[in-house]
């Protein structure tokens, strides 16, 4: 069963005369009760891809071509008006990367809280407190805090209100884009306990978390996509990503993580030559190819297309039987 | 031979203007740095990481305590050419590399200005700076006559490695500095850290909360908690056998590729 399942989506930000292909035919599902991992570096376009599954999609950027569909509803037809008001928040709710700055500073958190349910419900504001500080309390986050000014979080605490603010309506998809990225390793485990907590109390029914983190993934994803230059060129299992990586890029994402283990310093660690292309101009052929250390001379033609090789595994590269 | 020893180092902050109120960032802390050692000071934030580098750096006064580099006080220097000296032989790469850059001039003046510490070189300054630039992975045309607002973190922070590569000092002290660089490359600059240290015998101290990074690239680990150094060993020692709770504590929270965490 899928929640979202997005078909042959184009997203691109246009610039005077000429597209910036974030997100160029990309084709992704999210199943019910799963929580699939989004990774590639940065630029790639993996945040331009979750703000589009929702449709959170504001002009340079436009939809070019592509269905969308949340919860059976589909959502890439509707005008934003109506997103506004029975999608957002309700079925599907995100987490930006810059959450922690997304509190008001001169509110408390608790007026903040307000204003959301008052747009949304008919609720009077002493229910609203009062069902907040029962949320807050499941997820043993402090009340109190309710009545504090954002300055006097910290980091890590403001990620997790903003988090329980998102799901205050209980959406069925939440995503999460770089929650963890700015905060210690410590913080980084009670951030991700708060998300497992809410998948697990059955708040959200799936998550996308969006990350450069393989490390982070492996704790809490069912299953990982791996985005390259506007293009997802690998999905599969967390396992199968981690051990047994098809595509090149992945190969070189997995080989580049360095955590203290023995496996990892075993396996030594080599790092992905080059940088990310362009993506008002992008290569020729499979756009890893100027980074790929197997490059043949079709990847450089021919744009390899998606190749299932088993349920549930799809890669996108030329080279992919030499490779299993 | 060792190059940089801090002894008894302490820094304590007083805030507020009438109830004033004492915080004891770094409290009584002791090490020492070889040449061609790199050590990576390893803690969460507010453990008084940035708070020790700055002191070195000679941007902070200590409250009490000493910090010797080649065997002269540190905060004794007082005459220009002897600040320059030391402004030549350490060098500091801030967390924040949007702080170290003037919004108002092109990132070019950030690397000419090495020049005007090294000397007239006779060789061509932009060849060089076009050298360094490569070496931390950047394409120089795409950062040459761009403002820092410009270009993404990541960018600015290989910039401040390609200003160190350009100085090759005795001593980096490096806050953080691939915090903003994607994990796929992080390892190539980090590896410029370690050619600079191979190939000129520079010393590095390394301040990361990443105790993954420092345990590949680190001849020795610190930890710091509450402004103390509270473990300190070889990488293997602090990550197979750490004996402070802190330290546990820090190895099971780091996330694993080939482990989960307990209870998730």
């Amino acid at each position: 069963m899928t929640l979202l399942e997005a078909e042959h989506v184009k997203a691109y930000y246009s610039i005077r005369n000429s597209y910036v292909k974030a997100v160029d035919d990309v084709s992704l599902s999210v199943d019910r009760g799963a929580i699939l991992g989004l990774a590639g570096e940065s630029g790639c376009g993996k945040s331009t891809l979750v703000n589009t599954l929702m449709m959170n999609i504001r002009p340079p950027l436009r939809l070019i071509d592509g269905t969308i569909v949340l919860d059976g509803i589909k959502i890439s037809e509707m005008s934003r008006s109506k997103l506004k008001k029975d999608v957002w928040g309700i079925l599907v709710s995100i987490v930006p990367q810059s959450a922690l700055n997304a509190l008001m500073p001169t509110k408390k958190i608790v007026d903040f809280v307000k204003d959301i349910f008052h747009y949304h419900t008919d609720m009077s504001r002493a229910e609203i407190v009062s069902m907040v500080r029962k949320r807050f309390e499941e997820l043993n986050l402090s009340p109190e805090i309710l009545h504090l000014y954002p300055h006097e979080l910290s980091g890590g605490m403001k990620q997790r209100v903003v988090i329980a603010i998102s799901t205050l309506l209980n959406p069925k998809l939440l995503i999460v884009d770089e929650p963890t990225s700015a905060l210690d390793v410590s913080t980084q485990k009670q951030v991700i306990k708060l998300l497992v907590d809410l998948h697990r109390a059955k708040i959200i029914e799936s998550m996308v978390f969006v990350t450069h983190d393989l490390a982070i993934l492996r704790q809490i994803a069912d299953k990982i996509a791996i985005m390259y230059a506007g293009k997802i060129v690998e999905v599969a299992s967390t396992d199968d990503i981690l051990y047994t990586p098809l595509h090149p890029y992945t190969r070189g994402l997995v080989n580049a993580v360095m955590t203290p283990e023995s496996e990892v310093r075993k396996r030594g660690i080599t790092f992905i030559a080059g940088e990310p292309p362009n993506l008002l101009n992008p290569p020729s052929g499979c756009r890893f190819h100027p980074r790929c250390p197997y490059a043949k001379p079709i990847c450089k033609e021919v744009e390899p297309p998606i190749i299932e090789v088993r349920d549930d595994r799809i890669v996108a590269c030329h080279l992919v039987e030499s490779f299993m | 031979m060792v190059i940089l020893e801090v002894e008894n180092l302490t820094k304590i902050y007083v805030v507020g203007l009438l109830r004033k109120k004492e915080i004891l960032a770094v409290n009584n802390i002791s090490f020492r740095v070889s040449e061609k050692e790199f050590i990576s000071l390893v803690g969460e934030s507010g453990s008084g990481k940035t708070t020790t580098a700055r002191m070195i750096l000679r941007l902070l006064k200590p409250t009490s305590g000493s910090i010797r580099f080649q065997g002269r006080d540190v905060w004794s220097l007082k005459k220009m050419e002897d600040l320059k000296w030391y402004w030549r032989q350490v060098h500091g790469i801030f967390q924040d590399p949007f702080a170290s850059y003037n919004p108002l001039y092109r990132i070019d003046r950030v690397l000419n200005q090495v020049f005007n510490l090294i000397g007239d070189i006779g060789a061509d300054r932009e060849s060089l700076i076009r050298e360094a630039l490569k070496e931390v992975g950047l394409r120089p045309d795409e950062v040459l006559g761009r403002y820092p607002h410009e270009l993404s973190g990541g960018q600015r922070q290989r910039i401040m490695v390609a200003r160190c590569y350009l100085l090759k000092p005795r001593l980096i002290l490096a806050d953080e500095p691939v915090s903003m660089i994607d994990a796929s490359t992080r390892a190539g600059v980090l590896n410029l850290f370690s050619r600079l240290r191979d190939e000129y015998g520079t010393s590095v101290i390394f301040i990361t909360h990443d105790l993954g990074l420092a345990y590949y690239v680190s001849d020795r680990i610190m930890i710091m908690y509450r402004g103390e150094i509270v473990e300190e060993g070889s990488p293997e020692e602090v990550m197979e056998n750490p004996q402070h709770p802190y330290t546990r504590k820090l190895r099971e929270d780091v996330p694993l590729l080939y482990r989960k965490w307990s209870g998730f």
